[in-house]
């Protein structure tokens, strides 16, 4: 009893399917190997983004500790590698509390609504050669509608909590994210026009030289706009410990905060690996048939540490600097990458509609040029946006003194 | 233009990076402290004590509670009080170090440790017995001698009462200077040690031999 995966199947292409499908179909029916197959996999996804969140979130401890110039948690295991584990463990004992008025239902679905896109966004990242899950022709797409979950996801914790700084801070990340949706949908359009398809596997292997080459500007402003959707912390608005106390998530407790914070740092490393995807060329590299998932988590793991570095880096903007920054600052420079981008891509493709290596070359020339310049202009033109406010001149207190 | 600071900024916390962490590592490692420190265990050298209570008269906070009865010989044959309770309760001190620079037997020393974290507020009250068993690592504090020795209180052996040393004379001449304050030095050092090091000697043989005022009292 042997069964054969049509090549109309959409995971026909996906290597690791097929192999653990012709396995487990010599001892099931096809039905059931079929979905046993996809369980397989589905747990190494559920699994390898929690265990990664965990890892990562120890990771950027202990980085930006040593930013610091500190150590960072050290004590629990080798170099405190354990210390998630700790932090687990004392999360799952923790009372799990539900505020008094909380929407009940609602407030217990956010969790699991936070955590399900970014385990979704890996269906579609090929680790190596055929090794996605899922490989869909409108995989672009895909990860920009999934990502958009989070948003009503942030608005249900701050809806359901019965709390204003959860409502506080829900707005706020509403706001953020909807904001950068538009330059990050645009700047990943300039990819798509390059790799001239929506595909993961087609853009990686469009990528003979990385696409952060040939596209900068669209990388800047896809790294900008995701760490601000990621409510990373020069954007952190939503989540400011400062102001807000912590934003949307300030009333859970217990799993479900461990639930949340696992959501928060399993984005940054699916992000990454997105990032990667479509601008890091993805697993290719030297003998990358074999190798191919250690480039891929190298390149992951170098972008990590961009992530920690710019969070060890910079303060908190302020809601109307962040909001100007996105409107202001990046959909025009992505707006000119993207009719850059399409320019060249008219005046240099061949007559199969496809580009060689050379074309991207000069593409990346032109590109950095037009990086640059943009850069330059419009980084001069928001300069007055982003300053202090000014005091308030002109009212002293005995103007307004109580007679 | 906009992104040069933040390009600065970047390249700050990466050289931050690169540096050695401030970090110390309080049980594997510990940062140096001073010999003057003034730590909570008390070291309190019964054979000097008379048992006069200045150091409870002294307390700011009057934590120090001493109970004293006659001695059974006489005082005139250098017997002194017999000491029933010294509890000094720490939860309140605040280690002000003045029931050190009371004693005028140069009895009771400040303590070098810190680590005296209890579970009850009753085990926070150090009685008599322990402050016998507790190892003597006096601290320098208000002791010149002690310091001027070169003691590491945290690295040192601990010390018995006969190598502590008094504090000297010209000592207080040199600090009270213009007082002229006729204050005779009581050294039971002079007595019969061969032991004494040569460092507290030398202050010793300055000290003038008593001219028995303690006795005058007692009488």
């Amino acid at each position: 009893m042997s069964c054969v995966l049509g090549p109309d199947n959409i995971l026909h292409d996906t290597l690791l399917f097929r192999v653990i499908y012709d396995f487990v179909g010599h001892l099931l029916p096809c039905w059931l190997s079929y979905i046993v197959a996809g369980g397989v996999i589905m747990m190494l996804l559920v699994n390898g983004v929690l265990m990664g969140a965990g890892l990562f979130s120890w990771v950027e401890r202990r980085l930006i500790g040593r930013f610091h110039n500190r150590i960072g948690p050290n004590r629990w295991g080798p170099f405190g590698m354990l210390q998630p584990m700790a932090d687990v463990v004392k999360l799952i004992f923790k009372e799990d509390l539900t505020p008094a008025g909380a929407d009940r239902i609602v407030f217990m679905i956010v969790p699991v609504a936070m955590l399900a896109p970014v385990v979704l966004m890996m269906a579609v990242v090929p680790f190596a050669k055929d090794t996605a899950l899922a490989n869909l022709n409108v995989g672009v797409l895909y990860v920009l509608a999934v990502t958009s979950i989070t948003s009503v996801a942030i608005f249900m914790a701050g809806w359901a909590s019965n709390n204003r700084y959860a409502m506080f801070g829900a707005s706020r990340g509403v706001a953020i994210l909807i904001s950068y949706e538009v330059p990050v949908v645009m700047s990943l359009l300039g990819v798509v026009l390059v790799a001239g398809s929506m595909s993961m596997a087609d853009v990686v292997s469009a990528q003979t030289i990385p696409f952060l080459l040939v596209q900068p500007l669209a990388f800047f402003v896809f790294f900008v706009g995701t760490s601000a959707e990621l409510n990373r912390t020069p954007f952190d608005l939503a989540e400011a410990e400062s102001e807000i106390i912590a934003g949307y998530h300030i009333e859970y407790s217990g799993v479900k905060f461990a639930l949340i914070q696992a959501a928060e740092f399993g984005a940054v490393l699916t992000s990454s690996a997105v990032m990667v995807t479509l601008f890091l060329s993805g697993w290719s590299g030297p003998l990358s048939s074999y190798l191919g998932w250690v480039w891929f988590l190298m390149k992951i793991g170098v972008l990590a540490f961009v992530f920690s570095w710019v969070r060890a880096t910079f303060p908190r903007l302020r809601i109307d600097q962040l909001l100007a920054f996105a409107w202001k600052f990046l959909l025009p420079i992505s707006i000119i990458n993207l009719f850059a981008t399409a320019l060249e891509v008219y005046f240099l493709r061949d007559g199969a509609g496809t580009l060689d290596t050379t074309d991207l070359w000069i593409m990346a020339g032109i590109n950095f040029g037009v990086a640059f310049g943009s850069l330059l202009i419009f980084g001069t033109l928001i300069k007055e946006k982003v300053r202090p406010a000014r005091p308030i001149t002109g009212v002293t207190l005995s103007s307004i003194e109580v007679s | 233009m906009y992104g040069i600071a933040m390009a600065k900024g970047l390249l700050v916390t990466l050289k931050n990076m690169t540096k050695k962490p401030f970090t110390v590592q309080y049980p594997e490692e510990r940062v140096k402290q001073h010999p003057r420190f003034r730590g909570e265990e008390f070291v309190w050298y019964e054979e000097r004590c008379t048992g006069c209570a200045s150091c409870a008269k002294y307390c700011p906070l009057g934590i120090i509670k001493i109970v004293t009865k006659p001695s059974e010989t006489a005082p005139a044959q250098g017997d002194k009080y017999k000491l029933e309770l010294f509890d000094i309760s720490i939860n309140r001190c605040m280690f002000c170090g003045l029931c050190v620079e009371a004693c005028p037997y140069d009895a009771l020393f400040m303590g070098s440790g810190f680590e005296q974290g209890q579970y009850s507020r009753k085990k926070m009250v150090i009685d008599i017995d322990h402050l016998r068993q507790a190892d003597k690592h006096p601290s320098t504090f208000f002791r010149p001698q002690l310091e001027d020795s070169g003691y590491d209180p945290r690295g040192g052996r601990p010390l018995h009462w006969q190598e502590v040393g008094r504090e000297s004379w010209q000592w207080h001449q040199r600090e009270k200077a213009g007082m002229n304050i006729a204050r005779p030095v009581p050294s039971d050092l002079l007595s019969d040690d061969p032991q004494v090091d040569s460092s507290f000697v030398e202050d010793s043989e300055v000290a003038t031999p008593p001219p028995s005022t303690t006795t005058e009292e007692a009488e």
